[in-house]
């Protein structure tokens, strides 16, 4: 109960603004056609409307939550929720040092995204929610079929990660106004941990398929969309104490009256 | 209290060493002995191979082996995002042997952008070791398995998805000796080929990127054996002496390709095919499969330069699966000669000129005969003269004079016939009662040697009768005749 009243009133304080800075606002698909194929979802996925900020959360973004949750500072956090390389780009635990403020956070765990996003009165996307929000390119809602699309997202894989991240938003927007989807970091996802399995986890083990050879094209809707698999793969490899060096995060939330 | 006691027993014998019984149990159900060594794999980068294990009994062997993504060059002035298992295209090399427990370590470099694991065809079991293998960024697995089947094998990432994550260079060879071990050869080497998929052309400069629609199409941009164009070329060229015996290790990571291996100029004495327990004999060209690999051996008899190539013969020229063996020792004639004759070849106008080398050989030993002379003047003859004189030396009626039984032919002297040659003849001339009115031009080309012998030919053919021409007398006509306007040479 207490939950529910502090997430609609989150919500009403964010106000119904179309042309919100920090959140843009997704009408939704009833039918959503995952990159992963799951029994009793042929027909598709419905992904109810929802907000996702605009861009992934930055490191001054969160050197201003560890200042005021001293319990997520560097150092601090139980290995249980993070491990020990949580926020190691980071000079001190109050201090970004060379990482770049406008860059995005990164060597964050599962954990201390989900809390941040707790903080704001939120949540993390969930996969498909992600997903959907990803489909898209300047101009379309859906552009997956375009290998226009699929190529960008692969010139990024081609890119040597020795090189510094991007700052948030340096590359355009999308049709919903979203930066950085592909192209700058992977995604923490609120249900990461149990992410290929079905959705009503009657596979078992599922969430090893997709780990070697044939197995992963067989739970996979759309073959050809190596680039959406990456990131399927990438998640799954993950613990949710787990942190790397291009893994990072951004919030979704619930539209104002909305039933969650 | 009786528990504490149970514990304080068992404390007690792990103590006086028989905690060992335990550990020597566990090996057996391993399949080790009980006293296996351990030992740390030598891990070799391309185109080296480790040393032979060199044991007479099983050992518990621990591999570490790292990924790491990194920017390495394609071509000349291009560069690609190889995934690498420690670091190079193929991966590193390991040799363990037969009934060895392997305790394999998969390390992901915190650099790396994308989770990986290792799927090892020399593996029985679930995945080939992918399924314990799957290892996220700035992580590292552990799984072990017991080396069943000798053989040459494969190990390639198996991360979904698969195709890319072998395009990008994730793929290498493991040896399992047989328990005997190998023959014992001079040399051993690593090759591996692989095709790649650019979104730029084949050499274009800079940084590429991967080509999904390429890779899906089998269409690569290239073919190359270790990972890039120049891996086995120039310095970096494999080497090895007359007399050795090399022992290739040769792999195919595809993701595509099926390789048409072959080294140009040299026949494998012996091919384990499919890098299994049977070995062939004296073979030209041996199908190396995409996930597959073989071991070739072959003793080196000539110096020079081998090349090794994919006789998908483009791909070798065009594609870059081409890769060199410098041999450096003796020249052995018997075998090989090197370029011994450089001639003319005239088609169907030649008749053998081995009487030529005959009639030179014995001009220069001073015994040169007319019977010689006239042999090798008429293969010259059929080569420079018959074309308009005809073979027959009757000539063209009206267009070119006969020699046969020619008036006028007789009527020359030596220096006379000789200035001919050398300078040609316009102008009319009457030849067994027709006038001829055309041009032969200058054959200054011949040397003294052969305008001699074509002419001691002439002389003695076709029911002719005359004199040798010597070397000598063509010396000092030449000598006394200037070069002619438009002379062959």
């Amino acid at each position: 109960m207490n939950t529910v009243l502090a997430l609609a009133f989150a919500a009403a304080l964010a106000g119904p603004g179309a042309a919100d800075p920090d959140w843009a606002r997704l009408p939704g698909n009833p039918a959503f056609k995952s990159v992963l194929a799951y029994e009793d979802t042929r027909a598709g996925v419905p992904v109810r409307a929802f907000e996702l900020m605009r861009r992934p959360v930055s490191n001054a973004d969160f050197l201003a939550f560890v200042r005021a949750h001293p319990q997520w500072q560097r150092g601090g956090v139980p290995a249980v929720f993070a491990e020990s390389r949580y926020l190691q780009h980071w000079t001190g635990a109050l201090d970004p040092g060379k990482a770049a403020a406008a860059q995005p956070v990164v060597h964050v765990s599962w954990f201390a995204a989900q809390a941040y996003c707790e903080s704001l009165g939120t949540r993390l996307p969930s996969w498909t929610e992600w997903e959907y929000a990803a489909a898209a390119d300047e101009t379309r809602e859906d552009a997956r079929q375009d290998p226009v699309w699929r190529e960008r997202i692969l010139g990024w894989y081609a890119n040597p990660s020795s090189r510094p991240l991007a700052d948030v938003a340096s590359q355009p927007a999308d049709v919903h106004g979203i930066h950085d989807l592909h192209g700058l970091i992977w995604e923490w996802v609120d249900d990461a941990g149990s992410l290929l399995m079905s959705a009503d986890n009657r596979e078992q083990g599922g969430a090893d398929k997709l780990q070697f050879c044939g197995a992963g094209a067989l739970s996979a809707a759309d073959r050809e969309n190596y680039a959406v698999l990456m990131r399927t793969a990438m998640l799954s490899a993950l613990q949710a104490e787990d942190v790397t060096a291009n893994l990072g995060f951004r919030c979704a939330r619930n539209l104002a009256g909305a039933t969650p | 209290m009786k528990a504490i006691l149970a514990l304080t027993i068992s404390a007690a014998l792990a103590a006086a060493g028989l905690a060992g019984v335990a550990n020597a149990a566990d090996a057996a159900k391993i399949g080790g002995t009980a006293a296996a060594e351990t030992v740390h794999a030598v891990l070799t980068s391309p185109p080296q191979v480790p040393p032979p294990t060199g044991r007479s009994k099983p050992a518990k062997v621990v591999v570490e082996l790292e990924v790491i993504e990194k920017e390495l060059p394609i071509a000349e002035g291009s560069t690609y995002t190889f995934w690498t298992f420690g670091g190079t295209v193929p991966g590193s090399f390991i040799r363990v042997r037969q009934g060895d427990t392997v305790e394999f370590h998969l390390n992901n470099h915190p650099s790396s952008k994308m989770p990986h694991n290792i799927d090892l065809h020399g593996v029985t079991g679930p995945g080939g070791g992918a399924a314990s293998s799957f290892t996220a960024p700035g992580h590292s697995s552990q799984f072990t398995f017991k080396a069943l089947n000798h053989g040459l094998y494969v190990y390639h990432c198996a991360t979904a998805p698969v195709g890319m994550h072998v395009a990008n260079g994730m793929y290498g060879l493991i040896l399992v000796e047989p328990p005997e071990g190998l023959p014992p050869v001079d040399r051993e080497y690593y090759v591996m080929q692989g095709d790649f998929y650019t979104v730029g052309k084949f050499r274009e400069k800079g940084l590429q990127a991967f080509d999904m629609q390429k890779a899906i199409d089998e269409n690569p941009t290239y073919v190359l054996f270790n990972g890039s164009e120049t891996a086995l070329t120039g310095d970096r060229a494999l080497t090895g002496k007359v007399g050795e015996r090399v022992r290739l290790y040769v792999g195919n990571g595809g993701p595509n390709l099926v390789s048409s291996f072959h080294v140009i100029g040299e026949i494998f004495d012996k091919v384990w095919y499919e890098g299994g327990t049977h070995f062939q004999e004296n073979v030209q060209t041996t199908l190396v499969p995409a996930g597959g690999a073989m071991i070739a051996e072959f003793r080196l008899d000539v110096p020079g330069s081998y090349v090794l190539v994919d006789h998908s013969i483009f791909r070798a020229f065009n594609k870059g699966a081409l890769g060199v063996l410098k041999v450096d020792g003796p020249k052995d004639l018997a075998i090989y000669s090197g370029k011994e004759v450089d001639s003319v070849y005239l088609g169907d106008k030649a008749t053998t000129l081995a009487a030529v080398d005959t009639a030179a050989k014995s001009a220069a030993a001073g015994t040169l005969s007319q019977e010689e002379q006239v042999a090798a003047g008429k293969a010259l003859y059929a080569g420079t003269c018959s074309v308009c004189h005809q073979d027959s030396g009757s000539g063209l009626p009206g267009v070119f004079p006969p020699l046969a039984k020619s008036d006028f032919l007789a009527r020359q002297k030596a220096e006379d016939l000789i200035r001919i040659v050398l300078r040609g003849l316009t102008g009319p001339v009457d030849v067994n009662g027709q006038r001829y009115d055309s041009v032969m031009p200058p054959m200054s080309q011949l040397t003294d040697d052969e305008i001699a012998n074509i002419l001691t030919f002439v002389r003695n053919s076709w029911g002719n009768q005359g004199d040798r021409v010597r070397k000598d007398e063509v010396q000092a006509v030449r000598a006394a005749t200037p070069r002619a306007e438009g002379a062959a040479h």
